[in-house]
């Protein structure tokens, strides 16, 4: 679906990652590989360290530390705040929503919208997209977009897989309107049949959790896993990414005003690096437009994986001139998408440690 | 050494307890996890000198012995010509 909106802008971005840092070689024992294999690994995925929370830790958490920062710091005011858009895939409970809880704890007025969205790594541009259309009512003042996710604690660490790759992270997103005419081009595209490829099968009420569905269990290669946890199709994955993802890009430049020429900085969701790389030749996107350093320093943080990669990579760029941003964001559902827009200065854009 | 016992070669070092030789369907049948893909293609492109294209990393180019060395036949031949 093709979608069109202007007069909006992106006025800060911070992004809060857990101070709990854990290394790809100390955890090697876990993933059933000899040493060697897994070095050669390291060296192809250029797997090193992540950020992940501890204990029982929440996305929210993450959240609500980074939103005190900004009020503290004086980047955001209460007041300022019309709507909280929280997205992410581990909410605190099944209900309420997470975004009234922190609604709550930060003690904001009655007429301050909340709801959550259930997404993955399309889910920045979910959230901006939700975030634009709440613009275009007539609801005056700031959009705070949440994405926060700690999958971590869905994820085996047995399953290498996974669990090497996963970071956790909360990324919070200042949207508001703006008299400058800000072209944004944004797509986003579903296939339901494939959803089954990243899926936590059990935990909701289709699968109930049990003492069943929390067995480990050993798999044909070698992996282990409970339907309790994150499981993805990596194979049929990988085809998606490289497949799906490029030809959607393709048809969106072809419908919109900015070209591929124009982009000062493509933001892709960061699965790894392997990836990346190989999506950057197929798309011809010269490397030092597009940032593929997420995964190695902070893990796959679903939603907040471009948030992340902008203040990690771009942050003094970006707070002192305006940008052409591409989005690119492709995951759970599935879904997938592109999004174009300027973007800058900026008021803010840091990333903190909780 | 042909295309055929490098390839083998490959999968070895990367999956040694398996016998790559008799399975039809190395992902369905659980020989190969997605991590052992990214180092199949890495190793391939090292071992023959070529840069697979993303796109062709799928599970029917990667299925088993023979249409793995298909696969980089095609490649060898793209390069010669």
């Amino acid at each position: 679906m093709n979608l069109e909106f202007s007069n909006k802008k992106i006025s800060g971005i911070l992004s809060v990652v857990p101070s709990h840092c854990v290394k790809f070689l100390d955890e090697i024992d876990n993933y059933g590989f000899s040493r060697e294999k897994c070095l050669n690994l390291q060296k192809v995925m250029r797997f090193n360290e992540r950020r992940i929370v501890e204990g029982n830790e929440c996305g929210s958490d993450l959240a609500l530390f980074g939103l005190e920062y900004l009020i503290a710091h004086g980047k955001l005011k209460k007041d300022e705040i019309s709507a909280l858009i929280l997205i992410t895939q581990t909410p605190d409970h099944f209900m309420p929503p997470t975004s009234s809880i922190l609604h709550g704890k930060l003690g904001l007025g009655e007429e301050v919208l909340c709801f959550d969205i259930n997404q993955g790594c399309t889910g920045y541009l979910y959230g901006l997209l939700q975030s634009f259309m709440l613009l275009e009512s007539s609801l005056k003042g700031k959009v705070v977009l949440l994405n926060c996710d700690t999958l971590s604690r869905r994820a085996c660490p047995q399953d290498r897989n996974i669990y090497p790759l996963i970071g956790d992270a909360g990324a919070i997103t200042i949207v508001e309107n703006t008299d400058d005419n800000n072209e944004i081009s944004l797509n986003i595209k579903t296939d339901g049949t494939r959803s089954h490829w990243l899926i936590i099968p059990a935990g909701g009420f289709r699968m109930p959790s049990s003492e069943k569905t929390r067995e480990v269990k050993t798999l044909p290669d070698g992996n282990r896993r409970s339907d309790d946890d994150f499981y993805m199709n990596g194979a049929e994955i990988f085809t998606f990414i490289m497949t799906d993802v490029p030809a959607e890009m393709k048809e969106f430049f072809q419908s919109t005003s900015l070209k591929m020429e124009e982009i000062d900085y493509f933001m892709f969701h960061q699965p790894n690096r392997f990836i990346l790389d190989k999506l950057a030749k197929k798309a011809q996107i010269p490397e030092e437009k597009m940032p593929s350093n997420v995964v190695e320093k902070f893990g796959n943080s679903s939603s907040a994986s471009i948030p992340v990669a902008i203040c990690h990579n771009i942050n003094q760029i970006i707070l002192k001139k305006k940008l052409n941003i591409c989005m690119v964001g492709f995951g759970v559902g599935l879904s997938w998408g592109t999004l174009t827009m300027s973007v800058g200065p900026l008021d803010f854009c840091e990333l903190i440690e909780k | 050494m042909n295309n055929l016992n490098a390839i083998l070669d490959i999968l070895k070092q990367i999956r040694p307890e398996f016998n790559f030789a008799e399975s039809k369907d190395f992902i369905n049948e659980g020989l190969l996890d997605s991590f052992d893909i990214v180092t199949v293609v890495s190793k391939l492109e090292e071992q023959f000198g070529i840069s697979i294209d993303g796109e062709d990393v799928t599970p029917e180019n990667l299925k088993n012995l023979a249409t793995l060395e298909d696969f980089i036949r095609r490649y060898l031949d793209k390069n010669e010509s």
